[in-house]
């Protein structure tokens, strides 16, 4: 087990390291300036030196985020249970819940900024819509997952839905659950980055659009980078609540 | 006290059984053998309420019952522990759930002192993981018991248990019936079981399910199968079951026309 584990962690960094060596010595020898495509050493050095200038822009992205997959998470969940109670309406809903992802985001993305400002509502908006989705169709479909088997040991037992629900439904569907709140948190960062694109005051995104116009191109890389780091944190911190609730896997 | 009057149940043109009838009387230890495949599952599910008879009445204790959930406790192959509960906390939902809950404190008392029966103490904080198969199954039979039914269900309790593990369990069955003064309806494919555990054991036929014949073994419990008299009803039973084999009763439940003609051959005895 240990020993997997340490390759699996040094193919991914040897994987990296060769991107990164590629990357510096491509630029290096075709003589590539500085403001079309910095080497990677540039971007670390900017991400790190230039810290205290992103950290207020990154705090107020990640700011969007977590607010965004809380309010995905108030309403995702109890439309879930909702739509698992009622299959007639989980038909009848299907197709706007589909519509709602259908619809380009950052089409409306303009909009939301028009109708809700320039502040962190639009962004965190945009967000919710985003992780919204595969909440609510993870969760719905780990409900639906439970075994015949244990439903009519349940039913004998005279269980009403709410003691079904929580003492097998809601166990049962959370492995999937969290499989679709990992893909939300790691998707939320491009909610909140094209609604900081479109129209912001702070965050990353806006970081990255100012720096660009300034030809910084070392800049926005490195607020890329902070968003990377962002996103990968999310997903570590999801996978680790995970690990602590759902402990019979 | 529980009587099936005649049930019958078809899947398009599948007849599974089409006039069942049953009878277990208060504290007897029933138990319905016959080939896989013949309706015992479809019978149960009837019984269960997962589908609806097409006909027939199913009553208890003399009150008319579409099915017999609220009414009886229900023990299948699978032990269906759920996995993120201890053993305790399991073999304790029947307490924990349904209209009247049953004091919290009283029911672990009780499943303590079944644990303690069942061979299982110590073992109440374990995860269903952590333990053997053969104990998974006696914590299903004290979850069973928590139901706190007059009549048991068994639905091939130990037909996935290796043959040492079973045979430690058929005397927690017969626990049941003696100590705790249950009625149990059992379906098995397992002859040596029935003759071991049953009061009466009724002989089915497949394609319509129909019960051929009951025997109604004299030995006193707990069994030995090499008794006599148990290895005569074996000789008998199998005898019935090639005689019926012969005829050609073990049909393919997907052909219709397979059964109609097994139907006139029966007639035609």
């Amino acid at each position: 087990m240990g020993s997997d584990r340490f390759k699996t962690n040094a193919i991914a960094m040897g994987i990296a390291l060769c991107f990164m060596i590629i990357w510096e010595m491509g630029v290096k020898i075709m003589d590539v300036p500085v403001f079309i495509l910095p080497p990677p050493s540039d971007i670390a050095l900017t991400a790190l030196v230039k810290a205290p200038v992103i950290w207020p822009h990154a705090l107020t992205t990640l700011a969007e985020i977590l607010l965004g997959i809380c309010l995905a998470l108030v309403t995702a969940v109890p439309l879930a249970i909702f739509m698992f109670a009622n299959p007639g309406l989980e038909r009848g809903l299907t197709p706007f819940l589909v519509a709602s992802q259908a619809v380009p985001v950052f089409a409306l993305a303009p909009l939301l900024v028009v109708w809700l400002g320039y502040g962190m509502a639009s962004k965190v908006f945009i967000a919710w819509i985003i992780i919204f989705f595969p909440i609510t169709v993870t969760l719905l479909s780990g409900l639906k997952s439970c075994d015949q088997e244990f439903r009519v040991l349940f039913s004998l037992m005279g269980a009403t839905f709410f003691q079904k629900l929580h003492l097998l439904y809601w166990p049962w569907a959370l492995p999937e659950f969290f499989s679709g709140l990992r893909v939300g948190v790691t998707v939320a960062t491009i909610g909140a980055i094209i609604g900081e694109w479109v129209g912001a005051q702070k965050g990353l995104g806006y970081l990255m659009i100012q720096s660009n116009a300034r030809l910084q191109t070392d800049l926005v890389f490195a607020a890329i980078v902070w968003l990377t780091a962002m996103g990968l944190g999310l997903w570590i911190l999801v996978g680790y609540i995970e690990k602590k609730i759902v402990r019979w896997r | 006290m529980l009587k099936v009057i005649g049930a019958a149940k078809s899947f398009g043109n599948r007849t599974i059984f089409s006039n069942f009838t049953l009878k277990v009387e208060p504290g007897e230890f029933k138990v319905l053998v016959g080939p896989s495949g013949c309706g015992k599952s479809t019978l149960f599910d009837g019984l269960t309420g997962v589908v609806g008879l097409d006909r027939g009445k199913i009553t208890w204790k003399g009150k008319d019952l579409t099915h017999l959930r609220g009414h009886a406790a229900y023990m299948q192959q699978k032990d269906l522990l759920l996995p993120w509960f201890t053993l305790m906390e399991n073999s304790l939902l029947p307490a924990i759930t349904g209209g009247k809950k049953q004091d919290r404190t009283l029911a672990g008392q009780r499943a303590g002192r079944l644990f303690h029966s069942m061979g299982l103490q110590g073992f109440e904080n374990h995860y269903p993981a952590q333990v053997s198969g053969g104990m998974r199954q006696r914590c299903a039979l004290v979850r069973t018991l928590m139901f706190e039914r007059e009549l048991i269900l068994l639905d091939e309790p130990l037909s996935a248990l290796d043959a040492i593990t079973r045979g430690e369990l058929h005397s927690l069955l017969l626990l049941l019936q003696s100590e705790f003064n249950q009625t149990i309806l059992m379906i098995t494919h397992d002859i040596e079981e029935a003759l071991i555990l049953g009061d009466t054991i009724c002989l089915l036929s497949s394609c319509p399910m129909d019960v051929i014949e009951e025997f109604t073994p004299k030995s006193p419990k707990p069994r030995a199968f090499e008794t006599p008299e148990l290895l005569d009803i074996r000789v008998r039973v199998l005898e019935r079951l090639r005689t019926l084999n012969s005829l050609d009763l073990i049909c393919d439940p997907k052909d219709p026309k397979m059964a109609d003609n097994r139907g006139m051959k029966i007639n035609g005895i």
